[in-house]
């Protein structure tokens, strides 16, 4: 099959809507994260108050380790929690089915899940979960470890943006405040708009236990049901993933029809558009806040072509061997109610933004058409981004970028006026080496290992790209899988809930401390002689660091996983 | 120019040394340092144990030992390669420091001990000691002038065979060891311990013994670590992606693929291209204090500039004499000429210059010593009176400011007329400065002196300008004045009626906005604005105190230099930045040339990929790797030279770079391999 033009036109309205979503969106961050005044300070002040009078929270200026430490002590807490709620689930309330304990390494697995605003699903939701877990255990944390990421985002903006006096370190703002501020004013108030909006269009919303039903075969089925759209809207908004149901976004109840679809692929990528906005805002120069969209955007088109342009060519192979109709492209472990198009747009939007909702199986995918969503999660999720994780990915790649082209032109390296010294390089290097070192290395691992082997339906070039997949998105965050492995086991569980924490902290912790070091330096004002940091030229640059990095970096086992197996397809051999 | 001179790298006995040197250099403790180039080093010593290995009793599934052999002999290459790129911009250094060595021979000092001279080695000198120097005599350490007044033949340092006059107090006080008295006597207080001289110095510098990595080599060495450790990883978990897979690599392959992708080419090149930096400046006789300063340089946002000298020639000149009303220009010239029989300044010459030839007045071809003999008292210029002139015949001559000479005629009950005043006031509007001139109470007219701005300098600004750099002219003139040669000479702004304090306060006031500053200076009083300068650049000729304050300091004491130091910097960083991207530009290719070469054996399907279409997996491999070294030996010319700086703002000059050195750097390497691999399979080395 051909692209149409009808498949065109649904990614670029998307992308048109994204774009008129950014400035409001991100005027709306600016306001609420810099504590100016805005339309929901008076209706929601008292929840923000009521917030610190709790926590004892004093909103005093914190140095970067003061951030830092309360981040993590915020995030061990609650990965505590989740995991003694899975634990204790059998003896806690609202368990209609009677659930037992959850496995241990699979509550560790899922409480570093959810923590590190994964949401990385190694167990089947309707199957293990109870309400009370899903929303006591779970669902918060879609609130507070997206506002944690969009916290990380703002402080590293403010790090980079703020005029220091040049005598060390400075301040960054207050992680208690950040937290509450995007909690209250944006998270929750717009989430709980678009669960209404999502009921409106026929999502389930309910506490009852699961429905029997007897088919026109005769046979009884159990129908899983639960609070979905509540669970729904904020998944998507703060780029979590993570359903109640373990077909995700290809069930009915969780995403009916292509409204909701399309809704929700607003969601995923409304708050990482609208912080590039923002970040222009802070840095008093909107231009290099569209510097960066343009970058983004530029990736994103890639990936969605590619993508698309392979899921409607289709598998020459199945196409001659099954004798499916090849007008229709790549359908297998894809929603007819979606279709091609869209997608393929799901699955580049959800990979972009560290989002891991599925509306297809990327599994299914063609060898290509699958490499994208891949790839997307190995170029760092700064293609938008997940909620935070986004920016603050992407103003490390634009240091690093910057640090190499501020030479070209005869200079110390400055980003923003900010002169790019060895501490910063050094702690933007740590970051970046976090993707190699954890991805390749759990993957080379469990390609050795008998435990990890035993994992694979599918061997072959494919069953790589299985495992590679399961690390990768565990390690960016994102939490959409494969599938086409058993990742409910002890090692998966290890590895897997290891990776997350390491592929969210040892990334925050790099770029909260750049934060704080850039924040005390001097800026020099922008001149011909400085590099310039708006425009196309700059996008184009961030896009040359970060595709070279990320390729270079993941070449080689790509080329033996999905390029090899594209390969072989067209041989006509098929995993 | 004779002694810090360019030294040609690509002189036979420099490149045999440097040839030796690479290999000296092999050391493990030396190489530890090029955390890049260690890596390869070991990769070479691997790859050599699996050929001696394979050579002894080969192994069945082994690679042929030809291969292997191939490829460890490459891989020293490629680390004898940036040894010798090393060695070969120390080398130049090493010639230069061994010519200035020379000068350091052991001489007999005057010591001076309660009054009575005793002879001591130069060497035992202390900081403190006083010696005497006479004519003939060589000044046996780095100090000042505490008393008299010489001619010094400095051209052992400077390159410049004018003697210099070297006297206490003042500016000039500062003299250098090594360089030679030739007249009069003069009390010398030795500023330095031995080993500190400013000899020393140079010779540590130019040698590059004491050469430390400046902060941003530093930054990029981290980058560059990195990324060695980002391949590594990629390497070696190749590994157990093939035996999954079904392939079995062998060590050298892993090997070969590693060296070729970390950043061998900037890796190997990155000590060259500063030690180069630093030898470019010194061939424009300018000694950088440390290479951080040269890096600074590149930075620099602000250059302060002293009018004198630097934009306008040193002197001003007489234009034109302009006659006070009801007084003849003659009488004007005569009394202008006599007031400046003594006046050795440039100014005063040109006053003698422009009556002798504009007016005529050969007939009072005075010698100053004849007048003296016939009973005229020269008035010499004083900060006081700030006036000059002569008492001759009974007549009081007078020139200087107007102000000063209103005074003098106002204490002798005369007055300044009217039009005096507005033709010296249209005269310091238009930038020149005018001198009045007086006999007793009257005054007689005015001397226009004309600042004489350089040659092409206005378009040197614009080229600055074009480049982000600001210029400050920082002059003692008055404000219309300043603002006059300001808009003659180009500059962006001006300090006028400067005090060294307003000098100092204005760099501050720039740093504060962020800016990095620039100046040169002299003087004793130039020193605090020095110390504060980002990139101060004292003169030799200078005091002391200037020279110890500044981070370079040129041997030609031409504050024009300045221009070329900035462009010096930038080069600097761009050679490294420019690089870099090749560097890491390349390995596109290097991919395509060696990861289907490795899967080819399970997966014939991947042959696409081998876009380069090479021979077999062995000639792709060693195409690769023989690459790599060469372009280490390809690239050092430039790595010396630099990349060229062109005055384009930062926009035009990043895409430029990135276009040269990025695009070129992904296409060069397809095609170099390919070229390599038609070789290898024509002389059939593999």
């Amino acid at each position: 099959m051909e692209m149409t033009a009808n498949g065109w036109t649904q990614i670029l309205f998307f992308y048109g809507t994204i774009l008129a979503v950014t400035v409001p969106m991100g005027a709306f961050l600016y306001r609420v994260l810099e504590g100016h005044d805005h339309f929901l300070k008076r209706p929601l002040g008292w929840l923000e108050r009521l917030c610190y009078r709790l926590g004892g929270v004093n909103g005093a200026e914190q140095t970067w380790q003061a951030y830092s430490a309360g981040m993590l002590a915020f995030s061990a807490f609650t990965l505590l929690v989740t995991y003694g709620v899975q634990r204790l689930q059998h003896v806690l309330p609202w368990n209609p089915q009677g659930l037992g304990a959850v496995e241990a390494t699979s509550s560790f697995n899922t409480a570093a899940s959810f923590t590190t605003n994964t949401n990385w699903q190694g167990y089947v939701g309707e199957a293990v979960m109870s309400y009370f877990s899903q929303m006591a255990g779970l669902a918060w944390h879609n609130f507070i470890s997206a506002a944690a990421g969009i916290a990380i985002a703002v402080a590293l903006a403010r790090g980079i943006t703020r005029k220091g006096d040049g005598k060390g370190p400075g301040t960054i703002g207050n992680f208690w405040v950040d937290l509450t501020r995007v909690t209250v004013y944006v998270l929750l108030p717009i989430s709980f708009v678009f669960a209404l909006v999502f009921v409106s269009q026929g999502m389930i919303q309910n506490l009852a236990p699961y429905t029997e039903a007897t088919t026109l075969e005769g046979a009884r089925q159990v129908i899983a049901g639960g609070p979905f759209a509540s669970q729904e809207a904020i998944k998507q908004f703060g780029t979590n993933g993570g359903g109640p149901l373990n077909a995700n976004a290809a069930h009915p109840f969780e995403n009916p029809n292509p409204f909701t679809n399309f809704l929700s692929m607003i969601l995923i990528f409304a708050i990482p558009a609208g912080l590039t906005y923002t970040f222009g805002r802070m840095a008093g120069d909107t231009r290099h806040g569209w510097a960066i969209f343009g970058a983004m955007s530029f990736l994103f088109f890639a990936g969605v072509a590619v993508a698309y342009w392979a899921e409607a060519g289709g598998s020459p192979t199945i196409v001659n061997s099954l004798a499916v109709d090849p007008g229709l492209g790549n359908m297998e472990g894809k929603e007819v109610r979606f279709g091609v198009a869209s997608s393929a747009l799901y699955a580049t939007v959800t990979t972009d933004a560290s989002c891991g909702a599925v509306n297809s199986m990327h599994d299914s995918f063609t060898a290509l058409g699958g490499l994208v969503p891949l790839f997307n999660i190995q170029l760092g999720e700064v293609v938008f981004g997940g909620v935070g994780a986004g920016l603050y990915g992407m103003l490390v790649m634009a240091l690093l970028s910057v640090f190499i082209a501020g030479l070209m032109v005869g200079r110390t390296p400055e980003y923003l006026g900010k002169k790019v010294e060895t501490r910063e390089v050094k702690l933007a290097m740590l970051y970046v080496l976090v993707f190699p070192l954890t991805i390749l290395a759990f993957t080379a691992w469990s390609v050795l290992a008998p435990y990890g082997l035993s994992s694979l339906n599918n061997q072959g070039p494919h069953g790589l790209s299985e495992i590679l997949y399961a690390f990768t998105s565990a390690t960016g965050n994102n939490g959409s899988a494969f599938a086409g492995i058993s990742a409910n086991t002890p090692w998966y569980n290890t590895a897997l809930g290891l990776a997350m924490l390491i592929g969210r902290f040892w990334m925050i912790i790099p770029a909260l401390a750049i934060a704080g070091i850039l924040a005390g330096k001097k800026a020099s004002p922008p001149g011909p002689g400085t590099l310039p940091t708006t425009g196309p030229l700059f996008a184009s640059l961030l896009v040359g660091v970060i595709l070279i990095v990320g390729a270079l970096t993941f070449f080689p086992v790509l080329s033996l996983g999905p390029i090899v197996e594209h390969f072989l397809a067209q041989a006509g051999k098929v995993f | 120019m004779t002694s810090v001179k360019a030294v040609s790298a690509w002189e036979g006995p420099i490149l045999r040394a440097a040839a030796l040197e690479s290999f000296r250099k092999l050391d493990p403790r030396h190489m530890a340092k090029n955390p890049v180039m260690f890596v390869v080093e070991v990769a070479s010593v691997l790859t050599t144990l699996i050929w001696l290995r394979d050579l002894a009793a080969p192994a069945p599934e082994a690679l042929p030992v030809w291969f292997t052999g191939q490829v460890s002999a490459w891989l020293w290459f490629t680390v004898l390669f940036a040894n010798f790129a090393e060695a070969l911009a120390e080398g130049r250094g090493k010639a230069q420091a061994a010519a200035l060595r020379g000068l350091r021979q052991e001489t007999m000092a005057r010591k001076l001990v309660d009054g009575r001279e005793l002879k001591v080695p130069a060497s035992s000198l202390r900081k403190g000691d006083v010696v005497v120097v006479e004519a003939t005599q060589m000044i046996p350490g780095d100090g000042e002038v505490i008393e008299g007044i010489a001619s010094v033949d400095e051209s052992a340092v400077t390159g410049e065979s004018a003697p210099v006059i070297r006297e206490s107090g003042g500016d000039r006080s500062a003299v250098t060891g090594g360089t030679r008295v030739l007249s009069d006597r003069i009390v010398v207080r030795i500023g330095v311990d031995p080993g500190h001289s400013f000899l020393d110095r140079i010779i540590g510098l130019v040698e590059g013994a004491k050469r430390q990595k400046t902060p941003n080599e530093i930054a990029l060495s981290v980058l560059l670590s990195g990324m060695t450790i980002i391949f590594l990883i990629a390497c070696v978990t190749l590994v157990p992606f093939g035996l999954y897979s079904g392939l079995q690599f062998s060590a050298t392959v892993i090997v070969a693929l590693l060296v070729c992708l970390i950043p061998t080419t900037i890796g190997g090149l990155l000590s060259a291209i500063g030690i180069a930096g630093m030898d470019r400046l010194i061939r424009h006789n300018v000694i950088p204090m440390s290479g951080r300063a040269v890096e600074a340089a590149g930075d620099v946002d602000t250059m302060l500039l002293d009018k004198t000298g630097t934009i306008t020639l040193g002197n001003r000149m007489a234009s034109e004499l302009i006659p006070a009303p009801g007084e003849p220009v003659e009488h004007l010239a005569e009394a202008a000429q006599i007031a400046s029989l003594a006046d050795e300044t440039p100014e005063g010459r040109s006053i003698v210059v422009l009556a002798k030839e504009r007016y005529k007045l050969r007939g009072r071809e005075l010698r100053p010593e004849t007048a003296r003999a016939g009973g005229a008292v020269f008035v010499p210029f004083s900060a006081q009176t700030r006036m000059s002139g002569c008492d001759m015949d009974g007549r009081v001559i007078r020139k200087g400011a107007l102000d000063a000479i209103t005074r003098h005629v106002a204490a002798l009950g005369g007055r300044v007329p009217q039009e005096v005043e507005m033709v010296a006031a249209t005269i310091a509007k238009s930038g020149g400065t005018p001198l009045a001139v007086s006999e007793g109470a009257r005054v007689l007219g005015v001397v226009h002196l004309k600042d004489i701005v350089k040659g092409g300098i206005k378009e040197r600004f614009a080229r600055f300008r074009s480049m982000g750099l600001r210029t400050v002219m920082i002059t003692g003139d008055n404000p219309l004045t300043a603002a006059a040669i300001a808009a003659e000479a180009g500059v962006d702004d001006f300090l006028a009626e400067a005090t060294p304090e307003m000098k100092l306060a204005l760099i501050r006031e720039e740093q504060a906005r962020g800016k990095l500053v620039a100046m040169t200076g002299d003087g004793t009083n130039d020193a605090p604005a020095l110390a504060q300068a980002d990139v101060a650049i004292a003169m030799n000729t200078g005091t002391q105190a200037a020279r110890e304050a500044g981070n370079m300091v040129d041997l030609d004491s031409n504050p024009t230099k300045l221009l070329e130091v900035v462009e010096v910097g930038k080069q600097l960083l761009m050679t490294r930045g420019c690089l870099t991207t090749f560097s890491i530009a390349n390995d596109v290719a290097k991919y395509f040339a060696i990861l289907p070469a490795m899967f080819m054996a399970v997966f014939p399907e991947i042959a696409p990929l081998n876009v380069m279409g090479l021979a077999s997996p062995e000639s792709a491999i060693l195409s690769a790797v023989i690459f790599n070294a060469l372009i280490i030996v390809a690239l050092i010319p430039l790595a010396l030279r630099g990349v060229a700086y062109r005055p384009l703002g930062a926009a035009a000059l990043l895409r430029r770079s990135l276009l040269i050195y990025g695009v070129g750097g992904v296409v060069a390497p397809f095609v170099g391999i390919k070229l390599i691999d038609m070789v290898l399979s024509a002389i059939g080395l593999v």
